[in-house]
């Protein structure tokens, strides 16, 4: 099922010479990877040479300079790769299920719902280690989306891109309101959530990863499953159906794999946007309509981005730190509007 | 309450017109009615606004302060505390109603309000600015909510401009510049104090709390400029609601029309936010219940400020009441109440919606 839909999709295609070119493509996204997380954990207020780096992880020395590295530049690059690979996946696989180029999980109201579960939870239950909010906020990601789906696709025309956008701002208005309200009411939680909130990737300890990652692995494994089935979706859905393609388990499917992916960035990192937006487009200049190629390098750019954005976050404003959220929300914005004023945004 | 689309096949009405020349107006005897009703409903919750609260006043005794002076206690509770307050809350909900339905009838989207597009984004960055270099809480953070309001329309305006503009363009540069003003807002709150941070995020909320007469001239003012502007530019907003291509044909002034309109819209919403933070959903509910009260396919500007000033004095009343003890902003009871509100009207009316 996989290899037909591959060659119905992409039928120009020459075999070896495509082949050849992503292997060069995936080294040199693997080698700019590398390189972005040896320079993430060099880089901050104190330079450590990246050969004192390597000798620190392998043999930890006990001394300050190693605690640096284990204790905090470690777990805040580790975070930097699962969530950027994490929000990338989910924002292509929205952009291919709605196929909408507007589709992200900051726009579309997922982080915000996420965000609301977990505030809610904090505020109102006291639940205040990740293990025990992460499925509130699944939760609250699983309500959003429907909602902004069900109000995005009602009335005539479906869900065209606007109107899903337009949806997916309403809904994060509202549950923003929900979440100053129970800010309101409990000032303690305030001062939590004022460093959660701004979406950075030094809010939790690196024991919180074991028990996130399950979360990612298996939206991960979801994600990968639906691509083939996304480019036949790109066809339209009546082809698809045609194809014999069950449309609405696939939709199901790709909506389970971009609430765990994104609920689960939300938990550990705070709401990012745009990272989904962004990533997927640049892919998609580059590898053309074929959605497993799109997923495969937003996994790879998608950290990218987001260190990158980290590493000039620490730089930008020494000795103090600006949080990845907004030095990536300031590329996207950007991004965002130029997206929306280049094309006549037509559907994907 | 029927959708606005099928009620405005044979409507009830007298045409007016003055002799002499050839002006003249369709009146529909529902929308008077609606206008009526609605203006005892501010009224009554107006009154209410003033007699409730700490310290309970009969309606007697405030009608006695009113005309009277009435005794020492109940007129320094009335003039100097509650009066302005509900003044505040009529006008900035006037203000939210008209401005939200200018912006939702201009991009033909129910969901288009400054709530959602960046306008009161951009104030709500703007003021928290202010709050955290020190400017105050009266006029000064007035003029700056007023300076961020405006230039956020400004610049959605010039990034939607792309030799000329369309209202769907304008609400997804909104969108984009409403993600960015949050952003900086949420990063302002970070680098404030606990207590500061409490401040800002009441007023991003919205509330009547603490408005005094200081806080009523400014709106005073501001709404005197601006009801005029609304009046004149009112025929253009109704020959722009049909669509960019047959108002053309039509001989309205598409661009100029839309500029017009929307710094109007801008500035009410600013003034409006200057005043009492940006009330959460008054202007995206209001248009939406008022045109469904109203029964006429177009926009219904007086009866949506009409409706944004009852939903503003009762919910002030509400979150005044809710806990005993404690003040809540009335945003938290705008948005309590008008998240349901939204949701219900959005899944049965989005069919006006325009796509991309």
């Amino acid at each position: 099922m996989v290899t037909s839909e591959a060659t119905s999709v992409a039928p120009h295609r020459p075999v070896l010479p495509a082949g050849r070119a992503h292997a060069w493509a995936t080294l040199g996204c693997l080698a700019l990877l590398l390189l972005l997380s040896l320079l993430s954990v060099a880089l901050g207020t104190r330079w450590i040479p990246p050969d004192q780096v390597f000798t620190l992880l392998l043999h930890p020395d006990g001394s300050e300079v190693a605690g640096i590295v284990r204790q905090m530049r470690l777990p805040r690059t580790l975070f930097g790769l699962l969530v950027g690979a994490a929000l990338a996946v989910a924002g292509a696989l929205m952009q291919g299920l709605t196929r909408n180029p507007l589709a992200d999980p900051g726009i579309l109201g997922v982080t915000a719902g996420a965000s609301v579960g977990i505030v809610l939870t904090t505020a109102v239950f006291g639940v205040v280690s990740v293990h025990g909010y992460v499925w509130f906020g699944l939760a609250g990601a699983v309500v959003a989306t429907a909602l902004v789906y069900g109000l995005g696709s009602a009335g005539r025309g479906g869900a065209t891109p606007a109107k899903l956008a337009l949806a997916g701002a309403a809904v994060s208005a509202l549950l923003q309101s929900l979440v100053n309200a129970a800010l309101l009411v409990d000032a303690a939680a305030l001062g939590d959530f004022r460093f959660w909130a701004v979406g950075a990737l030094t809010g939790q300890p690196a024991t919180t990863l074991g028990s996130i990652l399950p979360f990612f692995a298996a939206g991960a494994l979801l994600a990968a499953t639906t691509a083939p089935a996304l480019n036949t979706l790109a066809l339209g859905e009546d082809i698809a159906r045609g194809f014999g393609q069950r449309v609405h388990l696939v939709r199901l499917r790709g909506a389970a794999a971009v609430t765990l992916l994104a609920g689960a960035a939300v938990a550990l990192c705070g709401p990012i946007a745009f990272v989904g937006l962004v990533v997927p487009h640049v892919v998609r200049a580059f590898t053309g309509p074929d959605h497993r190629w799109i997923l495969w390098y937003s996994a790879l750019l998608g950290p990218c981005l987001l260190l990158a954005a980290d590493i000039a976050g620490r730089l930008l404003t020494r000795p103090d730190e600006l949080p990845v959220g907004i030095v990536v929300t300031a590329l996207g914005a950007p991004f965002f509007v130029a997206l929306v004023r280049r094309r006549g945004l037509r559907e994907l | 309450m029927s959708p606005p689309a099928q009620a405005s096949t044979v409507v009830p009405g007298v045409v007016v017109s003055v002799p002499g020349t050839r002006a003249s107006w369709l009146v529909r005897v529902r929308s008077v009615l609606v206008c009526l009703l609605l203006s005892a409903a501010v009224a009554g919750a107006f009154a209410l606004d003033v007699a409730v609260g700490e310290l309970d006043l009969p309606l007697s005794d405030v009608a006695a302060a009113l005309v009277t002076g009435g005794d020492d206690v109940t007129a320094l509770v009335v003039h100097d505390l509650r009066l302005p307050r509900a003044l505040v809350g009529l006008l900035v909900g006037a203000a939210f109603g008209v401005s939200g339905a200018i912006f939702q009838s201009l991009t033909r989207n129910p969901l288009a309000s400054p709530d959602v597009i960046g306008v009161s984004a951009g104030a709500g960055t703007a003021a928290t600015a202010g709050l955290l270099i020190g400017a105050g809480s009266g006029l000064g953070l007035q003029t700056v909510a007023l300076v961020g309001g405006l230039g956020s329309a400004l610049l959605i305006y010039l990034l939607a401009w792309n030799g000329g503009t369309t209202g769907f363009r304008i609400v997804l540069v909104g969108i984009g510049v409403a993600a960015l003003c949050g952003s900086v807002t949420t990063y302002l709150l970070l680098k404030a104090g606990v207590y500061q941070a409490q401040q800002a995020l009441m007023w991003l909320t919205g509330s009547l709390n603490a408005r005094g007469w200081e806080h009523v001239g400014p709106l005073v003012v501001g709404l005197a400029v601006l009801a005029p502007a609304v009046v004149v530019l009112a025929p253009w907003l109704r020959g722009l609601q049909l669509g960019d291509a047959p108002a053309q044909a039509l001989g309205y002034p598409v661009q100029l029309a839309r500029i017009a309109l929307l710094a109007v819209a801008a500035a009410l919403v600013s003034v409006g936010t200057a005043a009492a933070g940006p009330v959460a959903f008054v202007a995206l509910v209001s248009p939406q219940i008022a045109v469904r009260l109203v029964g006429t396919p177009g926009p219904a500007l007086v009866s949506s400020g009409l409706v944004g000033s009852a939903v503003v004095l009762f919910g002030d009343v509400l979150a005044r009441e809710a806990l005993p003890g404690t003040e809540l902003p009335v945003g938290v009871v705008t948005g309590a109440l008008g998240a349901p509100v939204l949701l219900w009207l959005l899944s049965r009316a989005n069919r006006s919606g325009v796509g991309g």
